[in-house]
């Protein structure tokens, strides 16, 4: 037996005890308890389990890759290294569990109540319940080190399959009235999702034999097929109900900033994390030249009298602060561009501007846009306002991106010096770069201060700037469907999970670290940004 | 002559230079309208007690900011990045030592023996500051130490989020206030003169200079301050001479921990509460504050967080209350900024520091 690697009982252990810990720092924070109200299954398992669940599976997966003998199979010896992962695991939880019964905990951290620890006893009571978390993790590591048995394919039709449960029982319980699926609707899913995997994996290989590829009216008609459902999808999407289209706009605001946002870093290259004061300026044009309130500037407009001007005084101002920080790079543009954000967030705030912009009160009564006779008051018609919105930022970026223009940001991304040595005037692409970012974010803050009807000054706080830096670097910098990706997976899925909402920012934070630990690129890279990553990365020097 | 003067004067630059002077003449004005207009109501007298309240004020505070400083220019020397959640580490101390010292004043110790029960705050703090500094250059930054610039940084400002989110669900979200010590409050008087000091901030400068001037003689006098300093200048280069250059970052990382940690406390003695997110504000303005000195240089960040402390102490009622403008004091974090933005707009390299902005890393 050529392929048995030798028993280290010291990988499984590690791998464990960082699960472990993974676990209850999970657990401690407060995030399985305040998920549990949330079924996944109905009456079988909960958001909160789910989430414990999904740590158990990847302790136990990555023991199990780990452990891969010479001949590339992980043969028993996965098994035995993904139930050992597993029970460290459990027995971790378990530590916690008998700790918090000895001495109080919840002094300190206020989360380490005892629903949580029935929560994490399953409800048996300290001792039984100990026993059964840890037969419970060997249980789930055999399981999963078991699957690590299976061929490539198989394998990845059950994990997909596994994976979609989850993520279907969340979207039907948030959109619909909180109930988890049932057990039997469960296995179908997984049945079905494992099955389609399987059998779209063997289509895909028979495709891909270059023997006998597509003809060319094949592929051009599939790929017509591919931007009709995505249409069909995309403008029937309101017909969800009220709920999911409020969603989708804030989806579509942070879409809209993303979108000018790549163009800053994901383009040009430039961090900027002072973006929310362009999104603030947007807002508050609109609100003092709609709002019934202001009374020291001339006639009130309507939505779209007022929009250019919103726009247009985001993108001048993006000029007007990209002048200061046109010799700066990386670091320091990223601190400048913060103080910039927080100076108009507090001149905003202050007592100073008060009379004309209401201070902490804010403007209140801007009205709704109004489309010749339809009032877009609703969030189903604001959708389309947004939607029309976002194709047009994102048929700009498309052009822009291989214009002469974009490959000058590109280049000055890559290398300023360089760039300049070949003709690139630095100051005026740097500018463009800045204003048409700024103009994004303009246009998204003016359709966000008529949808709210409202500004705050609280309302454009720093985080909106990371929010959106967050969106384009887990969707994938200088790429646009990955902008899109990422408003939805960290937008919208927040929204929908509202129990999640005081999690948001952990998670944002644990993810951006992970995406640029793992995986920088991001979930949809741009092409050309991919091949330079994983380039230095073997590359002998930076 | 002319040529050359016109070539280096670019269009943007005469527009930062006007931007610039413009500011410059805002604040002279501004402190002249303040004099005059007290001269003129006879109360520079008033005045001068304001101002020298401030002055203190913004002497404690600003040798808080230096402590921070080190932390970002020390890591900033070695690793040419900005620690972005250096703030997080400078929170998590006192948060931590929040509960030693709630402990301490339950049973009665911290008033019975209030510097050893500060003391022991202080390590406790110290040490868990460094914890998390040392934790985040494993995990986060050390892996990455080849990666483009902009990862480092995007990593960064990630682990800032997740720590101070961390802290906010393992501990709350309240407002957590320090017990007040007995020994410690009321002011002290300067003898022979009528200026007095809030006791604690006595204790915080004191105890502030103390620190510095060990760091500094850490820095200058030690093996491994020197391994230190090698290491910041060229990394390949002091490999070759025998420093073990991880090791050396993880001191760095330490030794800014631990200051993180006793400034932290410092400040929760100045402001008696801590939050979750109570190391943003203090964070950005240490920065400043190292940028201000000239980043990497250590000196620098000492002197650049008292001018920072006193200027934005002394700016809301000596410039701005002479533009007429009301609740000055609201503006006084913006103020931070203005000074950032302006210092490296007009001298990047800060005013020790060597150009390091240009420089690539």
């Amino acid at each position: 037996m050529g392929n048995v690697s030798r028993f280290d009982w010291r990988m499984p252990l590690k791998v464990g005890l960082l699960g472990g810990l993974i676990a209850m720092l999970i657990a401690l924070v407060g995030m399985v308890e305040a998920s549990q109200v949330r079924p996944v299954i109905t009456s079988l398992l909960s958001l909160g389990q789910t989430l414990l669940l999904l740590v158990f599976v990847f302790t136990a997966a990555t023991a199990a890759r780990r452990s891969v003998g010479h001949e590339g199979s992980v043969g028993l010896l996965g098994v035995i290294n993904a139930g050992l992962a597993g029970l460290v695991t459990s027995a971790v939880l378990v530590g916690l569990v008998l700790v918090g019964g000895l001495i109080n905990l919840r002094a300190v951290l206020i989360r380490a109540s005892p629903e949580l620890y029935d929560l994490l006893t399953l409800g048996l009571g300290r001792g039984r319940g100990s026993l059964a978390l840890l037969a419970l993790g060997v249980l789930l590591g055999v399981i999963v080190g078991v699957v690590y048995l299976l061929p490539a394919r198989p394998r990845r039709a059950v994990t997909v399959g596994a994976g979609l449960v989850p993520v279907v029982a969340i979207l039907w319980s948030a959109l619909f009235a909180g109930r988890g699926l049932s057990l039997l609707t469960a296995a179908i899913i997984f049945v079905a999702a494992a099955g389609l995997s399987y059998l779209w994996s063997l289509l895909q290989a028979r495709v891909g034999d270059k023997d006998r590829p597509l003809s060319l009216a094949g592929q051009r008609a599939m790929q017509w097929g591919r931007w009709a459902v995505l249409g069909a999808i995309v403008v029937l999407f309101p017909l969800l109900g009220k709920f999911p289209s409020e969603v989708l706009d804030n989806v579509g605001l942070y879409v809209l900033m993303g979108l000018g946002l790549n163009i800053v870093v994901g383009f040009a290259g430039l961090l900027d994390l002072g973006y929310v004061a362009f999104f603030a300026l947007g807002a508050y044009t609109m609100g003092i030249l709609t709002s019934p309130e202001i009374g020291w500037l001339g006639p009130r407009l309507t939505f779209w009298e007022a929009l250019p001007f919103a726009v247009l005084m985001a993108t001048l101002w993006g000029v007007i602060l990209g002048i200061p920080v046109l010799g700066m790079r990386g670091d320091y543009l990223a601190i400048v561009t913060l103080g910039f954000g927080e100076i108009i967030r507090l001149v905003v705030l202050s007592d100073w501007l008060k009379p004309y912009i209401g201070g902490s009160n804010g403007i209140t009564r801007i009205p709704k846009p109004v489309l010749g006779p339809i009032s877009l008051a609703t969030p189903q018609t604001l959708y389309y306002l947004l939607l029309a919105g976002c194709l047009l930022a994102g048929f700009i970026a498309i052009r822009l991106k291989d214009s002469r223009l974009g490959r000058a940001w590109m280049a000055m991304r890559e290398d300023e010096d360089v760039a300049q040595a070949m003709g690139i005037d630095l100051v005026k692409t740097k500018l463009l770069a800045f204003a048409s970012g700024a103009a994004f974010s303009g246009l998204s803050g003016a359709i966000f201060a008529s949808k709210l009807t409202s500004v705050y000054p609280h309302s454009f706080h720093v985080l909106v700037s990371i929010n959106a830096l967050c969106v384009i670097i887990v969707g994938g910098m200088g790429s646009i469907p990955g902008v899109i990706a990422g408003a939805f997976a960290l937008v919208g899925l927040p929204e929908l999970l509202r129990e999640f909402a005081e999690y948001r920012l952990w998670v944002y934070g644990a993810a951006l670290v992970m995406m640029m630990l793992r995986r920088p690129e991001g979930l949809m890279p741009e092409a050309r940004r991919r091949l330079e990553l994983r380039e230095t990365e073997t590359g002998s020097s930076t | 002559m002319l040529q050359s003067l016109t070539r280096r004067v670019t269009g943007t630059t005469a527009v930062m230079w006007l931007i610039g002077s413009a500011i410059l003449l805002l604040v002279v004005w501004g402190s002249m309208r303040t004099i005059t207009g007290a001269v003129e109501l006879h109360r520079l007298g008033d005045l001068q007690r304001t101002l020298t309240t401030n002055l203190i004020d913004g002497i404690a505070q600003g040798s808080v900011y230096a402590l921070i400083a080190l932390g970002y220019t020390l890591v900033y020397g070695i690793l040419r990045m900005i620690n972005f959640a250096h703030s997080e580490v400078f929170m998590s101390g006192p948060f931590i030592g929040y509960y030693v010292a709630t402990a301490l004043h339950g049973s009665g110790f911290l008033n019975r023996q209030p510097f050893v029960s500060l003391g022991i705050v202080m390590l406790v703090a110290m040490a868990t500051s460094v914890t998390v500094a040392v934790l985040l250059e494993r995990i986060a930054y050390r892996p990455l130490r080849r990666a483009p610039r902009l990862v480092p940084l995007i990593t960064a400002i990630g682990a800032s989020f997740f720590l101070q989110y961390t802290f906010l669900g393992l501990f709350g979200s309240g407002i957590k206030g320090y017990p007040e010590i007995e020994r410690l409050k009321g002011r002290w008087t300067i003898p022979g003169t009528e200026i007095g000091i809030l006791r604690t901030q006595l204790v915080v400068i004191i105890a502030a200079v103390v620190m510095l001037i060990g760091l500094y003689l850490f820095v200058q006098r030690t093996k491994i301050g020197k391994a230190m300093q090698a290491v910041s200048e060229d990394k390949d280069t002091a490999a070759l001479m025998g420093i073990d250059v991880d090791r050396i970052i993880v001191i760095t990382f330490v030794v800014g921990g631990a200051l993180a940690g006793a400034a932290g406390v410092l400040y929760a003695l100045l402001f008696r509460q801590v939050k979750f997110d109570m190391g943003f504000i203090p964070g950005i303005k240490a920065f400043t504050a190292a940028v201000l000195g000239g980043i990497g240089n250590v000196v620098g960040a000492m002197l650049g967080g008292l001018f920072l402390g006193i200027a934005e102490s002394l700016f809301p009622n000596l410039v701005l209350d002479g533009l007429g403008i009301p609740a000055p004091y609201q503006l006084k974090d913006a103020l931070a900024f203005i000074l950032l933005v302006f210092i490296l707009i007009f001298r990047p390299t800060g005013i020790l520091g060597e150009r390091l902005a240009a420089k690539k890393a």
